[in-house]
This record gives C-alpha cells, sequence and structure tokens, in this order.
C-alpha cells in the first residue's frame, strides 16, 4: 500500500442511501483471479445502458463529475457482501476517498486496507457536502480534517491504527507477523488447555 | 467478584493474542478459516508473492459453491460454467488447496456444499470458536455461540498466513425475542421482522446477541437463519449462546470432538453465555407472538413487512425509488403479487427442514402455469438425505426443478438468474436490485412462502396449506 498523506480533489456525489456493493461491482464480474481491472464495470448497471453505451442520467458519467477522485454518498455506502472487489473497483475506476455520513463495517476495513480512505462525517456535514456537488476539497489524513474551499473544515475520526497505516504505507500482514512469538505461545496454551 | 460479560465478550476475550490498544487494534486469534473460491485467488497470489505457507492448514477448509453450475456434469465430465473465467477460479482454488495442503470439498466430495452450510454439518463450527470467511454470511456460525463473521480478501491473507487478524473490538447489541412465533410462522419470518425493526445499518458497528424465550425455542437449523441474516442489519456478526439443542446437534458430527474430549467440550460450551448482569451497549426487545409471514418489498432487507399489511409509504426518495423499481404500490399488501420466478434455496434457506417445509406445502399440488421454481439443496449431504425422503419427487412432481448444491440464485453468478422485470420469490438474504439479474425484482421470503407462492402464482400466505397444523385454522 502506497503512503496516502492527503487527498485534493472535486467531488462527485451519488446521494443513494444504502448503496450495496452489489450495485458497486455486480457478482457476475467476482469471476477474475486478479485485483485490477475491475474500473470498467464499477456501478454497471447504473452507468450503462441496454446497448453498452453510457448512461448520460448516471451522476458519475456527468462531464463535471470526470477525474474527482472524492466520492460523497449516501448514508450507509458499501453494505451487503464482503467483497474486496468493491474497493478495488473504485479505486481502479479513479475514487480515492469516500465521504458518508454512514459507511457499512466490512466495506470500511476493506478500504482502509488499500487505501481508499473511507471516511465518516457528521450528518450537517454530510447534508453540506451533498449540497454542493463539485465543491474542491482537501482531505488531510495526519490532521483529521476535511478542508472547504473557504477556509472551513470538517473533523473526522479514524481509528489511529489505520491512520497510522496510510500515513506511513504500513504493510499490515508484516505487522501481524511481528508477532509470531505471542501467535506461538498462544497456540501453546490453547493447545494444552484441550 | 468478576465483572458480568456477554457470550462476545467471552468469546472475543478468550481469543486476544494481543489485546487491543489505543493506536491499535487487537490481535486475534482464528480458530476456523472457510475458504471458497471467489475471495480466495488474490490472498493466495500474496502468500506466494511472499514465499509464505498456510499456517495452519488443519484450521481451513474449502469449498466450491459461488460460481458452480447446479446443473449436473455432462456424461464426459463436463460442467457447463457460464464463462471460462468462472472454471478458471474454481480450478484456480482446487490448485491453490493441492499447493497449499487444504483440505477441499470439491466436486469429488460426497460433503461439498453452500460453506456455511458444510461447516456445521461437519462439526467444523463448534461453540466459542472464531470463524472467518471471505464471505459476509459468515455470521451464521454465530448460532452455535461461534464469533463469526465474513473480512475481504487481504484478510483471508492475514488469516492464511498467521492466522490472526487485527480487529478492533465491536459492540454488544441484545435483540430480547419474547413468547413464541405463532404456528406456521418461521425463523425467516422473525428475522425479517427484527431487520424491519433495527433497520438495514441498525447492528452496524455491532455484534447482535439473538436471546429470549423464542430464540431459545429454535431448532439449529432455524437458528442458523436468523444468524446468517443479521448481517442484513448491518451488523458484524449474530450470536446465540449454545444449549442443548446445540450440544445434540452437534454430537457424533465428524469433525466435533468424540469420547472424553466430547465431555470436557460441552462442560466448556455451558459456561459460554452472558452472564446475568452483563452489559449491552444497545439492547431491543421483540415479541414473536405478533409475527407473522413477512416477506420484502423494497430493494434492502429492512424494507419488509407482513404481506398481508398495507406497504408502507415512502418515507423518501429512496425508498420511493426502491418502490418504483419493485413495482409495488404503497398502501397494498404484497400478497397477491403475481410471482415469475420462485427459489428455494442459498445459505440461509436450503437445509432439510427448510426443504421439507417447501415439500410440505407442494406435496399433491403443482407449481402454477407460467411460473419457474428452482430448489437448491445447500450441500450433498442435505440432498441424499432430502432423496431419501423422497423431497425431490415431490418437488420434481409439483413442477419444480431440482438442483445440484450450490449459491445458485442468491447471487447468481453460476448462470441461475432470472430475466429483467421478473418477480422473484427467494428464500436468500439479499433482495438487492440486480443481485439476481439485471433488473430481476427480488422478495425475500420463507421456504414454506415461496413453495406457496410458488402454487399459487402469486405472493401467499403459507398457513392456509397446511394440511395438519392448527395454523389451517
Ligand atoms: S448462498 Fe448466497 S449468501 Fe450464502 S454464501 Fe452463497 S452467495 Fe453468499
Amino acid at each position: 500500500m502506497k503512503p496516502l498523506t492527503q487527498l485534493r480533489s472535486r467531488t462527485a456525489v451519488l446521494a443513494h442511501t444504502n448503496i450495496d456493493t452489489d450495485r458497486i461491482i455486480p457478482a457476475r464480474f467476482l469471476t477474475t483471479t486478479e485485483r485490477t481491472g475491475l474500473g470498467e464495470h464499477a456501478f454497471e448497471d447504473w452507468r450503462y445502458r441496454a446497448d453498452g453505451s453510457d448512461n448520460p442520467d448516471f451522476e458519475l458519467n456527468r462531464p463535471e463529475a470526470r477525474g474527482c477522485q472524492i466520492l460523497v454518498a449516501g448514508r450507509n455506502f458499501g453494505c451487503g457482501s464482503s467483497r474486496e472487489h468493491a474497493p478495488w473497483a473504485l479505486l481502479d475506476f479513479g475514487i480515492q476517498a469516500v465521504l458518508s455520513s454512514e459507511i457499512a463495517d466490512i466495506f470500511r476495513s476493506n478500504a482502509l486496507k488499500n487505501g481508499l480512505l473511507a471516511v465518516v462525517v457528521s450528518e450537517a456535514e454530510h447534508r453540506w457536502l451533498l449540497d454542493h456537488p463539485g465543491v474542491e476539497l482537501r482531505i488531510d489524513v495526519a490532521g483529521g480534517f476535511i478542508e472547504l474551499p473557504d477556509d472551513g473544515r470538517f473533523a473526522f475520526e479514524l481509528d489511529g491504527f489505520a491512520r497510522h497505516c496510510l500515513l506511513h504505507g504500513v504493510d499490515q500482514l508484516g505487522f501481524i507477523r511481528q508477532h509470531a512469538a505471542e501467535i506461538e505461545a498462544f497456540e501453546q496454551r490453547v493447545e494444552q488447555a484441550a | 467478584m468478576t465483572t458480568p460479560r456477554t457470550l462476545f465478550e467471552k468469546v472475543w476475550d478468550a481469543h486476544q493474542v494481543v489485546a487491543e490498544k489505543p493506536d491499535a487494534p487487537a490481535v486475534l486469534y482464528i480458530d476456523l478459516h472457510l475458504v471458497h473460491e471467489v475471495t480466495s485467488p488474490q490472498a493466495f497470489d500474496e502468500l506466494r508473492r511472499r514465499e509464505l505457507p498456510v499456517r495452519r492448514p488443519d484450521r481451513t477448509l474449502a469449498t466450491l459453491d459461488h460460481s458452480t453450475p447446479t446443473l449436473p456434469a455432462a456424461a464426459d465430465g463436463t460442467r457447463p460454467y457460464t464463462t471460462a473465467q468462472a472454471e478458471a477460479q474454481v480450478h484456480t482454488l482446487e490448485n491453490n488447496c493441492a499447493a497449499f495442503g487444504i483440505e477441499l470439498h470439491g466436486w469429488d466430495s460426497d460433503a461439498r456444499g453452500i460453506v456455511h452450510v458444510i461447516g456445521p454439518e461437519l462439526g467444523a463450527t463448534q461453540p466459542g470458536m472464531t470463524i472467518v470467511c471471505g464471505d459476509s454470511h459468515t455470521s451464521t456460525h454465530g448460532a452455535f455461540g461461534a464469533l463469526a463473521f465474513g473480512i475481504g480478501t487481504t484478510e483471508v491473507g492475514h488469516v492464511l498466513a498467521t492466522q490472526c487478524l487485527l480487529q478492533r473490538k465491536p459492540k454488544t447489541f441484545a435483540i430480547h425475542v419474547d413468547h413464541a412465533l405463532p404456528a406456521g410462522v418461521s425463523a425467516k419470518d422473525l428475522v425479517l421482522h427484527v431487520i424491519a425493526t433495527i433497520g438495514v445499518g441498525g447492528g452496524t458497528g455491532h455484534v447482535l446477541e439473538f436471546r429470549g424465550p423464542a430464540i431459545e425455542a429454535l431448532s439449529m437449523e432455524e437458528r442458523m437463519t436468523v444468524c446468517n441474516m443479521a448481517i442484513e442489519a448491518g451488523a458484524r456478526a449474530g450470536m446465540i449462546a449454545p444449549d442443548d439443542t446445540t450440544f445434540a446437534w452437534l454430537k457424533g458430527r465428524p469433525r466435533a470432538p468424540q469420547g472424553d474430549a466430547w465431555d470436557r467440550a460441552v462442560a466448556h460450551w455451558k459456561t459460554l453465555k452472558s452472564d446475568d448482569g452483563a452489559r449491552y451497549d444497545r439492547e431491543v426487545r421483540i415479541d414473536a407472538s405478533t409475527v407473522r409471514p413477512t416477506v420484502t418489498y423494497g430493494t434492502h432487507p429492512g424494507m419488509a413487512a407482513a404481506m398481508d399489511a398495507p406497504v408502507p409509504a415512502a418515507a423518501n426518495a429512496q425508498e420511493s425509488r426502491a418502490l418504483d423499481y419493485m413495482q409495488v404500490t404503497a398502501g397494498k399488501a404484497m400478497a397477491g403479487t403475481p410471482v415469475d420466478v420462485v427459489f428455494v434455496g442459498s445459505c440461509t434457506n436450503s437445509r432439510l427442514p427448510d426443504l421439507r417445509a417447501a415439500a410440505e406445502v407442494l406435496r399433491g399440488r403443482s407449481v402454477a402455469e407460467g411460473v419457474r421454481m428452482l430448489v437448491v439443496p445447500g450441500s450433498e449431504s442435505v440432498r441424499r438425505a432430502a432423496e431419501a425422503e423422497g423431497l425431490h419427487e415431490v418437488f420434481t412432481a409439483a413442477g419444480a426443478e431440482w438442483r445440484v448444491p450450490g449459491c445458485s440464485m442468491c447471487i447468481a453468478m453460476n448462470g441461475d438468474l432470472a430475466q429483467p422485470g421478473q418477480l422473484v420469490v427467494s428464500t436468500s438474504n439479499r433482495n438487492f436490485e440486480g443481485r439476481q439479474g439485471k433488473g430481476a425484482r427480488t422478495v425475500l421470503a420463507s421456504p414454506a412462502t415461496a413453495a406457496a407462492s410458488a402454487v399459487a402464482g402469486c405472493i401467499a400466505d403459507p398457513r392456509s396449506f397446511f394440511q395438519t397444523s392448527e395454523a389451517a385454522a
């Protein structure tokens, strides 16, 4: 994972609540054995019309949404399955951060492990962001705030460890493996007790 | 005096290899890791890249279920995969299990089936364990008093390599279910009712503990149905304290402890219940006696109501869009809505009692003209048991299709799917837009409701179909 200290981009807004992982990447694309290449199918069933052309009504197809790296989404984003293909597809599509008032647990954990910033903001801030699509934001990972164009700030909470991992690109598998001795001792204790 | 603890806390505490700190999550030991073809290939690749072995192949169990066809193999052994990529994904898991020494219940195994059906069947799922799988419905195993939850593929790699996960401790949420379910009302109706009550995001950040007399009265299969859908309320996991029902169900299963070890295990398992006075972060009370046959009317499992009750008016733009998609009218009951496809299967409702409930309704009756009904047993073992009782003959005589085990139309990635606009009454767990095929409309229901709807050709109350029970009165 590459370190991520800050992100500056305009926002694109998908106001729907409960956008589930089947929406983000439909199950029929899960037969891949790779992590890459899923971006072209992100939001597939909203994004394309039956003949395969772009659906002009889909928010992320609008010209002003092109190139936006910050997605402001409705409440309970990423609910549904545990498929890590969802954050993989978003990253491959060009999204680097998702902001919402509520983000599903497993999606959030998967996202952060892949350097996709999944950030929960308050209801009032969420409303403001939904009402201001295209606003230019700077997300400061170390400081834990989102900077608005008028210098206003929205503070957000991020688990200290998740923040540390993002800032330093920590290899979490390597981190667990540093505890190899404790894991071994734990297994021995359990096996003796059995 | 020690502080009273919840069931969840007892299991959590017993598995912390390194305790949680403000700046670092706990390192949590995982007793059982279930693996399937869809969410594992990239994790095995990561192990190869790092030249790491699987730490505990003996605590890892794999099966083929998601992208597998449910039509039998041709005479030459070829199987009707939807795409070459789906077939390649299955072969990838076969190769990975061979290379890393993992027990795989593949095509040649008489125990193959949906991952959350076979874990319990084999007795691999046991009270007090931590169980994970790259699949959100891992919550199913919580029915045994295990802490069981879904993980992403990166975490699948962590568990393969270290048998551990980095986890923050979730909060606890008690769902007290008082009184008893009325006759003819199933665990599926109950759990849909619970999700409609607490909301589709109502459990986020929490582990649910289902408790109370209505829960204690449930069979293991019914408890699995309830815990299976905990994730649909946004919860990480659902748990039910193990009791004599649990122990009787597990006894003698291949991976369950035997002899003295069994007695010691049961003595320990009996301690796995929430202490009197244990505190939960949230609590809610549900009265089981008020639950009626329940179905979903929208595009997430929280949009559920008794089928004879009027569909609530849309509370926001989202809900009104969902009603439009479903072609459902607020104020009108779901009962009577015409049905195109009926699916009985999935890790929610594909066990023997589920198939019996569907068969009881179908016996001596026919699937309505123009309705397609698919019955997909959860595992080879369920299939054998159902066929031994002649249930498959009841289904085929009624005009339903009897298939080989797999996830099938629950996730619709193996070729079993509905056409755009078709209405599916499904015993699975997700009614998201397009989940069962692009443009397909899903109504979640119990197996009995699904079968009754197949016969009636429209959403129908199964209680009028039971010949024997007082529910028919
Ligand atoms: S039956 Fe459905 S929910 Fe269950 S494991 Fe398969 S795809 Fe997932």
